[in-house]
């Protein structure tokens, strides 16, 4: 499924025009979205990119799942808001713009430090190790209020110093373009990374750690390095989540933001270098939009995941690239119908079933409301059973549909992967 | 250390697991360029020795030595850069990695890349001229991109030797190399380990006779943890306690029909 760029150098015309396109999204993407919350969200967008895709280093790429990478990206906050301050206070010369860099330099310290310790194993010990370190950074975060600021955190001003050329981080705007050039910047140097040798040697001890230790490596350098560099590019977006919120609290250290980083690569798709930042794209969109929208976010949020690794390990990235292959063969047009059937049948399951989530939430949370809510811009009542007969039927009908789609869609799949497979065999033997 | 000092020289080397004692005082001395095929009854702790030299287990007592230098502690990796390379009985590949990158990573230490993250892997002419070498003398050139868990069997089996040799080492220990192949494979086979193996120190754990007289100058028998012979296969197959305790008596000549154990 990994396509390797054979012969070719390190630049071909396609990646310009990839690469190319990737910097002017992110130059135009405000230029169309341009309330204010979207160009808030934009820059959360771009920190929780250069997150997502520094925590696959270790996932993806390294078969390595940590449990507490929170830990880097909010270690690198904190020395970040306190470089910040200093730098308001007058006692240090820099630069706002290289605040994040302080950051990433944080996050490299405590990566060497701590994963000195957590790199020593591989596999499932490693991930508990995570889980322990993470558990330990935040109750240390209790304990120093000095340092983590104790419950109300620590706040800055991320107007400091002299103003280069008239910017002065002042506008969000302005912190945008930053947050998106250490974005375009970042994801490029972890996008050569995969390319060097470390880079598939990490690949390497992903599949098989006991190998490379007879070709001449040691394994658990090969985690420690990537381990740190990983640790390097999470403090990179905890500085820059620093100047954009200019506060910092001890939950970015947390369990709960360490959990996001990994449901949303994983959903994105940690098997290719881009589905993280497909991941992370939708974490904002999840913690901010989807958050406003329903009460029981987390609960859709679970689910989504559950049916993501049950039957698309390889995420949303995966799904893409299969499509993606099918296509490249012109087997795509098949696929249409079938696919338009699998999506409105789902569609009116998910309406049923969401109805009948709403209800019960509401029943539980806005009880002093009245039994009347509004899902969707259908009056639904939570007392009443043509509400909830209504909702069942939905469901029920949905699931019916939806299954009778799959039923006929898993044969036509099969068919064009085999067709596809042994148009690829008459390829090699002409070849 | 002398100039002729062994490619690989056992000296009282004894491995136990628990109370059971495995290897019991092997003694052996394997001169640079000779072939020798390890062979023993099963249990007679053949890929219990060759874990021992490459250093994936610790040895419980004696000595190892790699031209004349102690390796026994040694970690897998440092006994490697000394220029020693073993492959699996069960292959042991990269299995979500293409055959050339199979091989690539197999070479980027031993050609000075480490872990080096300033080098684009493309540009390594270098290391990509070897790594296609080594594809090519393995007769993988055409399935280069496919990823090694889709190989067959054979070509699987194929790629475990490549990977072993790939780094250059002087002294390569094959663990089995034709487990599992048919006949008409494994011919094959035994002709395309000879090619790659030219020049270089080998020994070889080998149940098949047909193999052990096709590959190896030496024969070294194990029996229960002991080197009980080690010597020309004309010598080894006429040696009364060769046969006694291992072939038997009546299957004294079973290397002439290639025969099993």
């Amino acid at each position: 499924m990994r396509s390797v760029a054979g012969t070719s150098r390190s630049f071909n015309r396609g990646r310009w025009l990839v690469w190319g396109g990737y910097a002017l999204l992110m130059l135009l993407a405000p230029l169309v979205f341009t309330s204010s919350l979207s160009t808030t969200m934009l820059s959360q967008m771009g920190i929780s990119i250069i997150a997502c895709l520094a925590f696959n280093m270790l996932l993806g790429q390294g078969g390595m799942l940590s449990f507490g990478h929170a830990v880097y990206s909010g270690l690198g906050s904190f020395i970040a808001i306190h470089a910040l301050n200093r730098v308001s206070g007058g006692s240090l010369a820099l630069p706002v713009s290289l605040i994040p860099l302080v950051g990433g330099l944080g996050g490299l310290f405590f990566a060497a430090l701590l994963g000195y310790v957590t790199t020593k194993k591989a596999g499932t010990p490693f991930a508990m190790i995570t889980l322990g370190v993470g558990e330990l950074v935040a109750a240390m975060s209790l304990m120093f209020p000095g340092f983590f600021g104790g419950e109300g955190g620590i706040t800055g001003n991320r107007v400091a110093g002299q103003p280069f050329f008239g910017i002065t981080f002042g506008p969000q705007l302005q912190l945008y373009y930053l947050i998106a050039i250490y974005t375009f910047v970042c994801t490029a140097l972890m996008f050569a990374f995969t390319r060097t040798p470390l880079g598939r040697m990490l690949n390497a001890s992903r599949d098989n750690p006991e190998r490379i230790e007879f070709v001449g490596y040691n394994t658990r350098y090969v985690r420690y390095i990537a381990f740190m560099a990983s640790g390097f590019f999470m403090g990179i977006a905890g500085g820059l989540s620093a100047l954009n919120f200019e506060i910092v609290t001890s939950e970015v250290v947390g369990a709960a933001r360490s959990g996001a980083y990994l449901l949303f690569t994983f959903l994105g798709g940690a098997v290719f270098f881009f589905g993280p930042i497909i991941g992370a794209v939708l974490l904002v969109l999840a913690l901010v939009l989807l958050s406003e929208l329903t009460q029981a976010w987390l609960l859709y949020l679970g689910l989504v995941f559950t049916f993501m690794v049950m039957f698309a390990p390889g995420g949303i990235a995966s799904l893409i690239m299969m499509n993606l292959r099918v296509a490249s063969f012109g087997k795509l047009r098949q696929l249409l119908w079938p696919y338009l059937m699998l999506l409105l049948s789902a569609l009116v399951a998910l309406a049923g079933a969401s109805a009948m989530i709403e209800m019960v939430y509401h029943l539980q949370l806005n009880k002093v409301l009245g039994p009347e809510l509004k899902f969707a811009g259908v009056p639904l009542n939570a007392m009443s059973w043509s509400s909830w007969l209504g909702a069942g039927v939905l469901l029920g009908v949905g699931v019916l549909l939806f299954e009778l789609a799959r039923r006929r869609f898993m044969p036509l799949w099969g068919r064009i992967q085999e067709e596809i497979e042994s148009e690829i065999q008459r390829r090699e033997a002409r070849a | 250390m002398t100039a002729a000092a062994p490619a690989i020289e056992l000296r009282d080397v004894r491995k136990s697991f628990g109370r059971t004692e495995i290897i019991r005082g092997a003694n052996l001395a394997v001169q640079p360029g000779e072939r020798v095929a390890v062979i023993g009854p099963n249990g007679a702790g053949k890929s219990t020795l060759f874990n021992l030299i490459s250093g994936r287990f610790g040895s419980s007592g004696g000595e190892i030595l790699l031209h004349g230098q102690r390796i026994d502690g040694l970690k897998p990796y440092e006994i490697n850069r000394l220029g020693l390379a073993r492959s699996f009985q069960v292959s042991n590949l990269f299995t979500r990695l293409s055959a050339f990158e199979n091989i690539r990573c197999s070479v980027l230490w031993s050609m000075g890349y480490k872990y080096s993250f300033w080098h684009f892997l493309a540009d390594l002419d270098d290391v990509n001229r070897r790594a296609e070498d080594v594809l090519g003398m393995i007769r993988l050139d055409r399935r280069r991109d496919v990823l090694a868990m889709n190989l067959t069997y054979a070509e699987q089996r194929a790629l475990e030797i490549g990977i072993t040799i790939a780094g250059g080492a002087s002294v390569i220990l094959l663990d089995e190399p034709t487990a599992g192949m048919s006949k008409s494979e494994t011919s094959n086979f035994v002709s395309l380990i000879r090619e790659v193996t030219v020049g270089k120190t080998l020994l070889t754990v080998e149940h098949d006779m047909g193999v052990v007289f096709g590959l190896a100058d030496k024969i070294a028998v194990l029996v229960y943890g002991e080197v009980i012979a080690f010597d020309e296969p004309e010598a080894v197959r006429t040696n009364p306690r060769v046969q006694e305790a291992y072939l038997g008596s009546a299957h004294a000549d079973a290397g002439a029909q290639s025969g099993g154990h």
